[in-house]
């Protein structure tokens, strides 16, 4: 991914900031700038999630996505975060322990990086929430 | 609004085409189709030509233009050329711009194509060109595969409703023997469960072998209106139903992880436009770029309940035979998945079957038969509805 | 004016290759080593850890143990001998990771294993002199020792953030003063771009290590007139089990007194994050009016002294965030393979 594209989101990205719409109260991480139930009146506002949340289900990736190569065997998991909305991120650790239920919290990882002499990708994972 | 027959088609032959470019395959497919109708270049109207990613595979965009071009459609007659895209879903969104050409008026005789090289890149680019079909920014960077995202539907399908991976392999298994059926499948071999989930881990539960593979191909279709019909062909096969229906980009977006909320809308649009029933329909193809999407297919399109696709498919009922026949062709497991041209081939395989030209495979009796092509993980879903009566 | 610890926060990986995974694979003599040494095992990062996510988890840690707003912080200085980048800085990310930016200063800090108390000196003379409020410094390292050397024995991952502020009711632990001895001293060195360490082997030991680590602390008794006796702990830079020991001795302090700070057997050496884990370790079971010595020592080669004493204010933030031996509890012992994996020494196409 192009360094504009991913500065973009840094925050996201580092810290979970997604949005609020405080028109209708749903959360939106990823974020989005536009609400799917107000839409154009809705009303958008930042919001930092707390970085909790549970497995809605998961895959052990062992034909690794261009680029995750070193990674691989990974955890991918959707999570379902406590204020509501879900996101896709890998579940860091051994991955036989990765249960769908299973209570987890966000981590400050390296995403992946942009060959050898490109950027460094840094971004949130998960682990098990009593590790 | 008119209503639009299908009165010719051809495929290519599917698999790893080594020695013929994107413009060769698609040539052959279009010439092909536009033979069966008995129709000649300066008949057709309009050209809409499905194609997810000549950008990632060859290099090439304005697919469009290029296909009219060594179609021989433009330097004397320039017809007017689009390319449609919507990842795997492109096939059959450029057949469903194809009808509503037809049915507006704004074109008569119109050729509907789908087209993709994929094997002029290693298997890794072609993954990465195929996972574009997902959102790139909050799935891929996180390293989700297409396996992946539909490895995690399997998983909690599997969790939720008690399905297996030995259900999932039947899948596979049923869709190798229709494959060695269909003259132009990729794979033309008979497989076991054991093979199944003894082939290599891709992305749990998902083996190689729950996966449809990478392939060359194109297929088209000519339509017409169809009180015109009959003046090209004895065996006219009518559009009962066009329906299309869109989802969050995201999987982890959707309402619910195991349903694909667009191929149920779309679904229950084509059967109100149709005014018929899943019980009306006597065949089907549906999107089985993995052994779980064709689970979730019987599901969505209300051929079962939700959560019963993995028995209902271990019980036979989705072999030709059974109750509703999934997949005749192969499907894209066997038959093989140009992504491109996936949605075109699934029409071709239904005017062929209600033709009655199916040969070995051939549903005997069939009325209506239906189409179901999915781009990414569920964002895009199309579904037609075909007769052999108008 | 009192300038002290406001937090402080650690994180060491969850992986562990004991000494004999390594001295199987160069035949070397397991037993001589851990004796020789006083390391049993050391810390390995996971696959996607770096100085920079050790650091950020070590910050992150340490803004939750205070419960301070992290935009109050006006430095981020991070020390590290394995920074990601050659230029560009790790503080900056751990600054936006932890909510601090975009007002602020930061750069990052290279003294081989005392980058880490550089940066807490920095943070100090920035805020006694009221350029800032809070001040974060950090050690953090995923160290490089080049296969079959004897530094792959110890080279560990691992890093400690302090706050620093001068807000009496804020300070955990008073920073009485701090003394540095420095020479040019090549004890250990690695070039630009190169991926391995060098090191002087036996040159290491008395005119590195040892010279400068019982002169700086000396010199800081001597400078503030107290003595080993007047402190409830000590922690030396533990590059091994046994150097901070012998130096504790060099100097008349007591074994007991080093112990709780004594974690090397456990974790190896954490280089810009070892003397900081020391003192981590020390602060989770310090009471009160405790006072703690401690000297780090970073080749090259100089050494930080500091005389900490404990306030009340410990009791009320300890807990709030995991300590040194909850970190270090559980460890997932791996390999040399997946050693190899995780430290990036396969190298894929």
């Amino acid at each position: 991914m192009s360094v504009p594209r991913f500065w973009r989101n840094l925050d996201s990205r580092y810290n979970l900031e997604g949005t609020h719409c405080t028109e209708c109260g749903e959360y939106f991480y990823p974020p989005r700038k536009t609400c799917v139930n107000c839409r154009r009146l809705g009303q958008i506002e930042a919001y930092r999630f707390k970085g909790t949340g549970e497995i809605v289900t998961y895959t052990v990736i062992r034909t690794a996505a261009e680029g995750f190569e070193e990674q691989a065997p990974y955890s991918l998991a959707i999570i379902k975060l406590d204020e509501g909305p879900s996101l896709t991120a890998q579940v860091v650790g051994s991955p036989e322990n990765v249960h769908i239920g299973m209570r987890v919290s966000s981590v400050f990882r390296k995403l992946g990086t942009d060959g050898d002499r490109g950027m460094i990708y840094y971004g949130t994972k998960f682990i098990p929430a009593d590790a | 609004m008119r209503d639009v027959a299908i009165i010719g088609v051809k495929n290519t032959k599917f698999g790893e085409l080594w020695e013929r470019s994107l413009r060769d395959i698609v040539v052959e497919a279009g010439i092909g189709a536009i033979e069966d109708a008995g129709v000649g270049g300066k008949d057709i109207d309009a050209l809409y030509v499905g194609n997810m990613s000549g950008g990632r595979f060859v290099d090439q965009e304005h697919i469009g233009a290029l296909i009219a071009d060594y179609s021989g459609l433009s330097r004397n007659l320039h017809v007017p050329a689009t390319r449609v895209e919507a990842a795997c879903a492109s096939g059959g969104l450029a057949l469903r711009q194809a009808i509503m050409t037809v049915a507006s008026g704004y074109g008569d005789i119109v050729v509907a194509a789908g087209a993709e090289k994929m094997t002029d890149v290693g298997s890794e680019e072609a993954s990465s060109a195929l996972a574009a079909a997902a959102d790139r920014e909050w799935e891929g960077m996180a390293g989700a595969t297409f396996p992946g995202l539909y490895a995690m539907i399997a998983k909690l399908h599997m969790h939720r409703y008690g399905t297996t991976s030995e259900q999932l392999a039947e899948v596979a298994v049923k869709n190798h023997r229709n494959g060695c059926l269909n003259p132009i499948a990729q794979y033309r071999n008979e497989i076991t469960v054991d093979q199944v989930l003894n082939s290599i881990l891709v992305a749990d539960p998902l083996h190689v072998f729950d996966c449809s593979p990478i392939t060359d191909g194109a297929s088209a279709l000519v339509l017409a209106p169809a009180e015109v019909a009959h003046e090209y062909t004895d065996t006219p096969i009518y559009i009962k139903a066009t329906a299309q229906a869109s989802d969050t980009i995201a999987l982890h977006d959707r309402r619910d992880i195991t349903t694909l909320d667009a191929s149920v809308m779309a679904a229950k649009r084509a059967y109100d436009m149709a005014k018929m029933g899943p019980e009306d329909i006597d065949l089907v193809e549906v999107h089985d770029c993995f052994t779980i999407a064709e689970i979730c297919a019987v599901e969505d399109l209300g051929f079962t309940e939700k959560g019963k696709g993995g028995i209902f498919t271990e019980e036979g009922e989705t072999a030709i035979g059974g109750r509703i026949p999934v997949n005749t062709s192969g499907g894209l497991k066997a038959c093989g998945h140009p992504v491109g041209a996936t949605g075109i081939k699934q029409a071709v395989e239904i005017v062929t079957q209600l033709r009655g030209e199916a040969g070995k495979r051939q549903v005997e009796g069939a009325e209506y038969g239906m189409t179901h092509n999915v781009g990414g993980s569920g964002a895009t879903a199309v579904v037609h509805i075909f007769s052999r009566e108008r | 004016m009192t300038i002290g610890i406001v937090s402080y926060g650690a994180y060491v990986p969850r992986y562990r290759i004991k000494i004999e995974e390594i001295a199987r694979l160069w035949g070397d003599d397991a037993e001589a080593l851990k004796k020789g040494l006083m390391v049993y095992e050391k810390s390995v990062p996971d696959v996607d850890e770096d100085a920079a996510t050790i650091a950020v988890e070590a910050a992150r840690s340490a803004v939750a143990r205070s419960k301070i707003d992290p935009s109050r912080i006006g430095a981020v200085y991070t020390g590290s001998e394995s920074h990601p980048y050659a230029v560009k800085p790790t503080s900056t990310i751990v600054g936006q990771a932890i909510g601090a930016t975009p007002v602020m200063t930061a750069a990052d800090f290279e003294f081989a294993c005392k980058a880490g108390t550089a940066a807490i000196q920095a943070c100090m003379g920035l805020v006694s002199s009221g350029m800032i409020d809070l001040g974060l410094a950090i050690g953090a390292d995923v160290s490089q020792g080049a296969p079959s050397d004897a530094l792959e024995y110890t080279a560990a991952a691992g890093g400690v953030a302090c706050i620093i502020g001068s807000k009496e009711s804020e300070i955990a632990a008073i920073i009485e003063d701090t003394y540095s001895f420095t020479t040019d001293t090549p004890d250990f060195w690695r070039r630009e771009g190169m991926p391995y360490p060098e090191h002087g082997g036996r040159f290491t030991g008395d005119p590195g290590y040892f010279k400068h680590v019982t002169n700086g602390a000396r010199g800081l008794m001597e400078k503030i007139g107290t003595m080993p006796e007047d402190y409830d702990y000590a922690v030396f830079h533990q590059p091994n089990g046994k150097f901070p020991v012998r130096a504790a001795k060099m100097l008349g302090f007591s074994r007991a007194q080093i112990e709780p700070g004594l974690v090397v057997p456990k974790i190896g050496n954490t280089y810009s994050g070892s003397c900081l884990m020391g003192i981590a370790a020390t602060l989770d079971q310090a009471k009160p009016g405790d006072r703690i010595f401690a000297t780090a020592f970073g080749s090259g080669a100089g050494s930080d002294a500091f005389s900490i004493t404990v306030t009340d204010k410990i009791e009320e933030i300890r807990n709030r965030a995991p300590t040194v031996s909850e970190l270090i509890k559980d460890p997932i012992y791996i390999d040399y393979a997946r050693y190899a994996k995780h430290k990036g020494k396969i190298r894929l196409a």
